[in-house]
């Protein structure tokens, strides 16, 4: 592993900066290892794809037919991709506005994570669209289609994409060495993760609020004047699964960027999470429930379709919600991450479920996503997983900033700082 | 929709201007005045005129009619070809019943399209405007009847489905495929007028109609409208349509964007603040592993 030097050891003009930046720009760490050769040859696979999907239309490299516009990459990128971000407007919330500092040491991580998501997710919108040179229509101002639904989230997307960088942006100056920068930022964390809550709200449930005018096409065990609120609910514990779930494995790949004291408060952070989503999977439950027994879904409970929805009411969600429960009481981490993992999967395939599977379930030729959707779907996990990676080993995310930007905290937390270690 | 209320619920708010914009866009109809198609089932004799016609009109491939295709039921519309008559065998004989776009009074399409490139003009046609479409296809998703059709083998796409031949409709002309229509199985005219003459019918031909104008109140009713002599089960039509236009559905969750928007970041605000005070009181308590990282 080769340890860059940090910023200050470079000479403080624009040549020293450049220097560090072509520097911080080579690879660390091995070149060939087996994550690295599957997902290179993922994004090649997936370059040449969409050489042929932007030459010869959608239909040349999808399934996607006119009974069915929306396939995986809506379906899977983008709906089940969003709610698992959701882990971003959660512990922010739990941190800057509840200040509870417990979870202060996974803040940044998540952000990052949330962030990156967003833009590679709701990129893969823009491989989607048939007319991507119109993609800024609805936000220069000479068409707003204010009645869609679709321009409330695609505004709240834009916007909360600006929040999220702005909530990470002390990291990048910290790595950059601009302390001035990075005072000014930290002033604007607070508002920053106050609009994002915000717009995370709308938008997450908004995505739900996309299905309402599909009516006779959703499956009805599916289908409810609710799926907003649901879809809302669903994200907080999606999110705070994928957080548990991400952390597990950049604790293991990451190790040598946590700072100790990271590595230490992790456990106690896992299992705080656990007890949060379990009790928000209950609150989901319970709404589910009451959905179901006002929308006398009886009638149409019957078939494969009804035990597809046991499948994933109680062995995606009642499961999990037990499991993680009990494990966090009882500290069984493993019980925890693997329940974390049935979490992630029971929200992939209730918006799955929403968007793609109970989408026309009448239809014998239902679509199928062709194995290219598939490999681009990966391509762009593996784009943004190299990303990650390339972020998490240059700038302060999983371990501690340089002295000079702890020294920047707000008096009061600093005090307390002081208290703590004197403790 | 109840605009008015939408209107009252969101100005105690204080946000009567910006709701009051989405509440009107969302579930304006089309005036009294627009006009519309009416399709009498009982004199098509599935000749496919209309087919061509329409395929000249809109620089598409012409279908041959020499074929037995027109016997296919169900055979949809496309991107290739906007309007296709279907053969059903009926209780009364073989019926042919000929499909296009709706042109409802309320479309789900336009309410669902985030650029405007979908719009209701003020004469009734829907039409779709390729300067403004981005091609997220949520028209199709939203559509009760699937008529919006995508190019899918192309890099330049288009959205395709009639448009009443809008150009012609503002002049008060019929599109080509009700002025060539040799039967008189098709009439153009002011929605209102349509309705009259389709009661006429019915009530003046007993039995040889049901008495059912589809397109009267389904999704709020439609530009097109259809008379059977059978009924419309058997001819494949989306019976299940409830009255409500399909916008409304979300018209719910659209009014509370506002509320949500202006409410929430106040109340976290609010939030914040009071924990923060609490949490300088009992700081020396706090006993979190790390609060700088």
């Amino acid at each position: 592993m080769t340890t860059s030097l940090p910023i200050s050891d470079y000479s403080p003009n624009a040549r020293g900066t450049m220097r560090f930046l072509l520097c911080e720009l080579r690879p660390k760490g091995r070149i060939l290892t087996p994550f690295n050769v599957i997902s290179v040859a993922l994004m090649l696979a997936t370059a040449v794809i969409l050489y042929f999907r932007f030459t010869r239309g959608i239909g040349s490299v999808t399934n996607l037919n006119q009974e069915y516009p929306w396939g995986i990459w809506i379906g899977f990128d983008v709906v089940s991709g969003v709610a698992l971000a959701g882990g971003a407007y959660v512990i922010t919330f739990m941190v800057y506005i509840l200040h509870l500092e417990k979870y202060h040491p996974i803040v940044r991580v998540t952000v990052l994570n949330g962030f990156l998501a967003y833009v590679f997710y709701a990129g893969a919108l823009l491989l989607d669209l048939g007319r991507p040179w119109n993609v800024i229509n609805p936000i220069i101002g000479n068409s707003f289609g204010v009645s869609s639904v679709l321009f409330l989230v695609a505004w709240h997307f834009a916007l909360y994409m600006t929040a999220l960088f702005m909530e990470f942006s002390p990291a990048i100056a910290e790595w950059l060495g601009w302390r001035g920068i990075h005072r000014l930022l930290r002033m604007l964390t607070v508002g920053a993760v106050i609009l994002g809550i915000t717009l995370s709200t709308l938008h997450q449930a908004g995505l739900g609020a996309l299905f309402l005018m599909a009516k006779t096409k959703i499956h009805p065990l599916w289908y409810s004047e609710s799926i907003p609120v649901m879809f809302f609910v669903s994200s907080i514990f999606a999110g705070l699964a994928m957080v548990i779930f991400e952390g597990t494995i950049s604790h293991r790949v990451f190790h040598h960027r946590l700072s100790p004291e990271n590595a230490r408060a992790h456990d106690a952070i896992v299992f705080g999470l656990a007890r949060i989503a379990a009790g928000v999977m209950f609150v989901y439950l319970f709404l589910e429930i009451g959905k179901f027994v006002h929308g006398r879904k009886w009638e149409v409970f019957t078939g494969g379709w009804a035990t597809w929805y046991l499948v994933e009411m109680l062995g995606l969600v009642v499961a999990p919600m037990i499991l993680l429960l009990v494990g966090s009481v009882k500290r069984w981490g493993g019980v925890v991450r693997a329940a974390a993992l049935l979490t992630v999967l029971g929200v992939i395939v209730n918006r799955l479920n929403i968007s793609v599977i109970a989408f026309r379930w009448f239809d014998p030729n239902h679509y199928v996503p062709s194995w290219m959707e598939v490999v681009v779907t990966a391509g762009v996990l593996s784009a943004e997983i190299w990303t990650l990676r390339w972020i998490i080993l240059r700038m302060p995310v999983l371990g501690e900033s340089p002295a000079w930007a702890r020294h920047e905290e707000e008096p009061e937390t600093h005090q307390a700082g002081g208290a703590t270690r004197v403790a | 929709m109840d605009r008015r209320h939408c209107l009252k619920v969101l100005g105690g708010a204080g946000l009567a201007s910006l709701a009051g914009a989405r509440c009107a866009d969302a579930s304006a109809g089309a005036p009294s005045d627009s006009v519309g198609v009416l399709v009498d089932l009982t004199r098509c004799k599935g000749c496919r005129r209309c087919e061509q016609v329409c395929a000249h009109a809109n620089g598409l491939a012409v279908p041959p009619i020499t074929s037995d295709e027109k016997l296919e039921t169900k055979k949809p519309t496309s991107d290739k070809q906007l309007t296709v008559v279907n053969s059903y065998q009926t209780t009364k004989g073989l019926v042919h019943v000929k499909r296009q776009c709706l042109h409802c009074q309320t479309p789900a399409c336009t309410s669902a399209c985030l650029t405007k490139a979908m719009l209701k003009t003020k004469e009734g046609p829907v039409v779709w405007r390729a300067s403004k479409c981005m091609g997220c296809r949520y028209c199709m998703l939203s559509c009760p009847f699937d008529m919006p059709k995508f190019e899918y083998d192309s890099p330049v796409p288009r959205i395709m489905k009639c448009r009443m031949c809008w150009e012609r409709a503002s002049q008060n002309q019929p599109p080509v495929c009700v002025e060539f229509c040799p039967h008189d199985a098709l009439a153009f005219g002011p929605r209102e007028a349509l309705l009259e003459t389709a009661r006429e019918r019915i009530y003046g031909a007993p039995g040889e109609y049901v008495t059912h104008i589809f397109g009267e109140r389904e999704a709020g009713g439609t530009g097109f409208l259809y008379l059977s002599p059978v009924p419309f089960e058997e001819l494949g039509f989306p019976t299940q349509l409830d009255e409500v236009p399909v916008p409304e559905h979300t018209l719910g969750f659209l009014s509370s964007v506002p509320v949500v928007d202006t409410l929430w970041p106040a109340f976290l605000l609010g939030l914040y603040l009071a924990t923060r005070r609490s949490k300088s009181k009992h700081s020396a308590d706090d006993n979190g592993p790390s609060h700088e990282a």
